[in-house]
């Protein structure tokens, strides 16, 4: 006998992860990917291409056959260099044996650490706006995400006192994400100490997304490791894409306290084995190498954010000046128009693409994320156009006031 | 500073100083005063466009010709030098160690339009003992840029978090 029904996929599906809410860009995406002539502010990746030296390592293990598994923890030449580049760096001492670990990017990294720590209930601080994965990955993982909204009054920036306000009894873990994106924004060094202190106080666990670390252009790069006692507290996640413009290699790492990293390693034992070893290969010669490049390409992000600034704030909007990563983030209130409203206005009149701050959380309402990682001309004609379509606008507005 | 405004010059000359002095942290009159300084002392000697003149559909014929030329009393190779350069046809023009001397860059609207110049114009030189030419079939590269289609595409992600 057979018992015939028709199939029905959703029925498939964990309701974990039917939960989670859709991309909140994803129609935003189509319509500009549909959209012909676009320059894009929306990229969140270096508009470099990885330098020549380190495509040519790859390609050179490639021809002398490295093609096979590394160790679950990566090359031990790669993390000997990680361990000796965070501590020239950002004198922080790891033993690369047991507390570094080479992951698929730094998105696996993040995903990892919140799969190690957490139990169902578990509440994680995530200030916003905030890059689009913590709160999905934390809810994969059991966790309950706790928003800490942040303010352009505050400079974006995450205070104690905010911070302090969130927590409770169930409270595991802080995620921090500075050089922030989409903001830019960095912490002061006070702001980290003060931090810190709650940290201590409460007793948590600190998963810090470096990624932008180098891309920092108010002074040398810090880490929230480096702070007194705050290394065996801190996941530190970084990796190779923005610094080094090696987004597509997709290698990142992870340093903890060795106790944390072990956890860590059973579930990247089990669910990833290895970073694909030619693209660990092209991050040693990165690491080890790529020091004078990444120079000039930030130097190149800091002119560009400089002009970016000054243009915007010319166009009347309100805009604080980022010291991190390639993102500025001015408000649009002026426009009186929603951040959607305003990308998709911008799209279709003048064909920019950018991404409205809602996408990074509710916060992000009434500003834009515009990434200068693209080349200057195309930067200066992107702005062109939208000076026009802001200038419009406000007339616009005007008008309907009088 | 003045190497600052040269290499965002180098790379894009159509900049005007007012965002020189914005993207490098300098009052606009330091960025003017220093350009016209250089332009003065020839440190910047024009603001060109690069152009990919097969591309704009124009027939254009260029050849690479080494020169051997006997070098004269106290002036060595230039006065030579000064001669050839006062061609239009001659691009560029360089003095080389090795096998020849000169290295001269010609451009001209057909195959036989340069051969005549090579033949009536710059082998008949007094100080030439010779010349090899060189006609150029395809220029990949051309001061720092790459010429293939694909170099300046945006291949990424339009929109991405």
């Amino acid at each position: 006998m057979t018992i015939s029904c028709g199939f029905e996929p959703q029925r498939f599906i964990s309701s974990r992860v039917k939960s989670l809410p859709p991309s909140g860009i994803r129609c935003f995406f189509d319509l500009v990917a549909n959209t012909k002539g676009v320059i894009s502010l929306g990229v969140g990746e270096p508009d470099f291409v990885t330098p020549w030296h380190i495509r040519e390592a790859c390609i050179r293990s490639l021809e002398q056959g490295y093609t096979m598994y590394t160790s679950n923890w990566g090359l031990p030449e790669l993390r000997r260099e990680v361990a000796r580049y965070l501590k020239e760096r950002f004198g922080l001492e790891y033993d690369y044996q047991h507390q570094i670990l080479i992951t698929i990017g730094a998105s696996e990294a993040v995903d990892l650490a919140l799969r190690t720590v957490l139990e169902p209930g578990d509440e994680v601080l995530i200030p916003e706006p905030n890059y689009v994965s913590y709160k999905p990955l934390t809810r994969l993982a059991g966790g309950v995400p706790v928003i800490i909204p942040t303010s352009w009054e505050k400079g974006f920036r995450l205070t104690a006192e905010d911070l302090e306000k969130h927590i409770t009894p169930r409270t595991k873990l802080l995620i921090l994400c500075y050089p922030n994106n989409p903001t830019g924004m960095v912490l002061s060094d006070e702001d980290m100490e003060d931090i810190a202190l709650l940290v201590k106080k409460y007793n948590l666990l600190v998963l810090s997304d470096e990624i932008y670390a180098e891309l920092r252009y108010d002074g040398p790069p810090r880490s929230f490791a480096s702070l007194p006692g705050m290394q065996e507290r801190t996941i530190l996640v970084s990796g190779f894409s923005k610094a080094f413009a090696m987004t597509g290699w997709r290698v990142g790492y992870v340093a903890a306290h060795p106790e944390i990293m072990a956890a860590m390693v059973k579930i990247h034992q089990y669910t990833i084995l290895c970073a694909p070893i030619m693209s660990q290969m092209a991050a040693l010669e990165a690491i080890r190498n790529g020091g004078p490049e990444m120079e000039k390409m930030k130097e190149e992000y800091d002119r560009r954010r400089r002009l970016v600034v000054s243009r915007l704030q010319g166009m009347g909007l309100k805009c604080l000046e980022p010291q991190g990563a390639f993102y500025v983030f001015p408000s649009i209130e002026i426009t009186g128009m929603t951040s959607l409203q305003f990308a998709e206005e911008l799209l279709k009149e003048e064909k920019v693409a950018v991404v409205p701050g809602s996408a990074f959380g509710d916060c992000g309402e009434g500003f834009i994320r515009c990434s200068y990682a693209t080349s200057l001309s195309e930067l200066m004609e992107a702005l062109n156009r939208m000076e026009r379509f802001v200038d419009r606008k406000l007339s616009l507005k005007e008008a309907a006031v009088k | 500073m003045k190497k600052k405004i040269l290499e965002l010059l180098e790379h894009n000359s159509r900049i005007s100083p007012k965002e020189i002095a914005v993207m490098l942290g300098l009052p606009v009159q330091e960025v003017s005063r220093a350009m016209e300084e250089m332009e003065e002392e020839r440190i910047i000697l024009s603001y060109s466009t690069l152009i990919d003149w097969e591309k704009a559909g124009v027939e254009e014929v260029a050849a690479l010709i080494e020169v051997k030329a006997t070098p004269e009393q106290d002036v060595g190779y230039d006065h030579l030098a000064r001669r050839i350069c006062s061609y239009p046809e001659v691009k560029s023009l360089f003095l080389l160690s090795g096998t020849y001397d000169f290295a001269v860059l010609v451009v001209g609207k057909s195959l036989k339009e340069v051969a005549n110049f090579v033949a009536h114009k710059l082998a008949p030189l007094e100080q030439v003992q010779s010349t090899v030419t060189h006609f150029i079939l395809k220029k990949y590269k051309d001061s720092g840029i790459v010429f293939f289609e694909e170099q300046g595409s945006d291949k990424r992600q339009v929109l991405q978090p």
